[in-house]
């Protein structure tokens, strides 16, 4: 097996054309595990990692992908509740990723972020701290790459699925109840003294 | 349908009772795919090949795979089971030489799109005049187009790497085709004892939604990510959009490295690692160093062999650490571009010491006595 990685994922912008961090030998959690900046640690740890990135943020948003927009399934209105009542405890923005198409001749900035170009979502809102939940993996690291590579964001990717390389914090196996440990996470910071960014 | 019962896959491979068969390649397809909870199987036929989806097309008419038909060519099959798998179900077709080539567009497409397929690549010469033989050609030409690729060198390892390639080509953070390649005739028509899993239990069924793209499925959303594509747009936004997709597909080659442990053992077989002189090649070539280093063996001469099982991604660690204290690598090969040797000579430190040698194509096979010329020549 590939050795251990000693490569970071960290804001950038990174420059032109910045690696997969899988390909730089950065590998997912297993279950009960994060990943904070390419390294796996516990999900305590990366649950609380988060709430400090939530609160010292200037302008954090959170973008909901596809599968948390529509009720497509059991769970997905209790996730979605949970992201949203977590995005109110930070004070976050929320603006929505609803579909994958590359939106031409312009997208609106003010309302949407496209996978194929969020680099000017985040720009054009100055988003220090975002994060990604509901988006379908490939589509989120296609976003978190190009993120990178282009602007100074920090990315968090809360992901059901096995997790996402190329976010600086990333879960795994998110439902709404691990959202909901990271609002308690937040605001127990937020009774400690902790006031957001 | 056959009543079959569904066993989690570690079960299945590794705590069932198995039973030996003495058979053919192809009829080790058929036994595979008996055993995969196959939704649609789509053939064409080309030798080596055809017989294997002959043998597919029986299991549908004996209720083991739900749909099965014959495509117009290649390329129109290659381009069905992509449909098919964006559709959300699980798929089979095999292929070989020409047809490969004739399908060609299709593999990359396949990878791009994130599409679990399973496809059996039974390899033969791509040549003109033309040859049916058995070659390995084509497998240079499939080594970049973001399909993983294990290399079968018995049936015992078609049965295997089929029924554990649908698994690993499942996974979430892997999500790609995966070609499982077996050299014509050498393997495809020739019986070999098997050891197979029962047939009442079958893989669990594929599930769509824990792709990580969506599911083409027009009553979930989103349906239309397939529209507007931005391949015809010229600005950096859209080459950059590329750029990032095609890291991922090289990114989800390597996540699927775990699993390639997990259930196939690694991605390398090793006897004898430090012998000064080592064989390392894939396939048949594997089988025939065997024979080579019994008759070294019989000189006095002390070999070690590396059967390479996975070819992408490349055990690029396990080959750099495997190769740093011999002093010869002799790389027996099926073809003539010596794709194998270019491999190996691209991870190794001391790449001076790698021998593309013996190497036949057109079909010929390889007289062990080949292997053991270039043995010879590097104790001597």
């Amino acid at each position: 097996m590939t050795a251990k990685s000693s490569y970071k994922v960290l804001p950038g912008p990174e420059g032109y054309l910045p690696p997969a961090a899988a390909t730089m030998s950065v590998m997912l959690p297993d279950p009960g595990e994060g990943l904070v900046e390419g390294e796996i640690v516990p999900q305590e740890q990366a649950i609380n990692k988060i709430a400090e990135k939530l609160l010292s943020a200037k302008n954090p948003t959170f973008f909901p992908g596809p599968l948390v927009l529509w009720a497509w399934k059991d769970g997905v209105i209790e996730k979605a509740v949970a992201a949203k009542e977590l995005a109110d405890v930070v004070g976050a923005k929320i603006i929505p990723m609803p579909d994958y198409r590359p939106k031409y001749p312009m997208i609106n900035p003010e309302i949407e972020i496209n996978p194929n170009h969020p680099n000017l979502t985040i720009w054009h809102n100055k988003i220090d701290v975002c994060v990604f939940v509901g988006v379908h993996c490939h589509f989120a690291n296609i976003a978190l790459k190009i993120i990178r590579g282009g602007t100074s964001c920090y990315t968090i990717a809360l992901c059901g699925e096995m997790g996402h390389e190329d976010a600086m914090i990333t879960l795994r196996d998110v439902k709404a109840d691990t959202i909901r440990k990271i609002t308690e996470a937040v605001k127990e910071m937020k009774a400690g003294g902790v006031v957001s960014g | 349908m056959v009543e079959q019962k569904v066993l989690e896959p570690e079960k299945l491979f590794f705590e069932t009772q198995r039973t030996e068969l003495f058979i053919t390649g192809s009829e080790v397809v058929k036994e595979a795919i008996k055993r995969a909870n196959v939704d649609i199987a789509i053939s064409y036929p080309i030798t080596p090949q055809s017989e294997s989806m002959h043998l597919v097309g029986d299991l549908y008419a004996e209720g083991y795979v739900k749909e099965y038909f014959r495509g117009e060519n290649e390329f129109a099959v290659m381009s069905e089971v992509m449909g098919a798998s964006m559709a959300g179900v699980r798929v089979f077709t095999a292929t070989g030489g020409p047809g490969t080539l004739r399908a060609f567009e299709n593999f990359p497409n396949w990878s791009g799109s994130r599409l679990p397929i399973v496809c059996a690549f039974m390899t033969r010469g791509v040549n003109a005049p033309l040859s049916i033989q058995p070659d390995t050609i084509e497998m240079a030409f499939m080594l970049d187009t973001g399909m993983i690729m294990f290399h079968a060198e018995t049936g015992q390892d078609i049965f295997d790497m089929i029924l554990k390639a649908y698994v690993i080509a499942e996974k979430t953070d892997v999500h790609l085709p995966i070609g499982i390649f077996m050299d014509g005739f050498f393997v495809t028509h020739t019986r070999d004892k098997v050891k197979v899993t029962p047939e009442e239990f079958k893989l669990p069924p594929y599930k769509p939604y824990c792709s990580p793209i969506p599911v083409m499925d027009m009553e979930n959303v989103p349906v239309r990510h397939m529209r507007d594509p931005f391949v015809m747009k010229s600005n950096f936004i859209s080459y950059a959009a590329h750029a990032s997709w095609q890291q991922e597909i090289l990114a989800a080659v390597e996540r699927s490295r775990k699993y390639i442990y997990r259930y196939l053992g690694g991605m390398v077989e090793v006897e004898n690692k430090n012998a000064d002189i080592l064989i390392i090649t894939s396939g048949t070539a594997v089988s025939q160093s065997r024979e080579a280093i019994e008759l070294a063996k019989q000189e006095g001469i002390d070999v070690g062999l590396v059967k390479i099982k996975c070819l992408r991604p490349f055990p690029v660690d396990e080959i750099r650490e495997l190769a740093a204290n011999a002093k010869y690598i002799i790389v027996p090969e099926f073809n003539r571009v010596g794709w194998m040797c270019r491999e190996l000579k691209s991870v190794i430190e001391d790449n001076s010491k790698v021998i593309g040698a013996p190497r036949v194509f057109g079909g010929m096979t390889m007289p062990p006595k080949l292997i053991l010329d270039e043995i010879r020549r590097c104790a001597n």
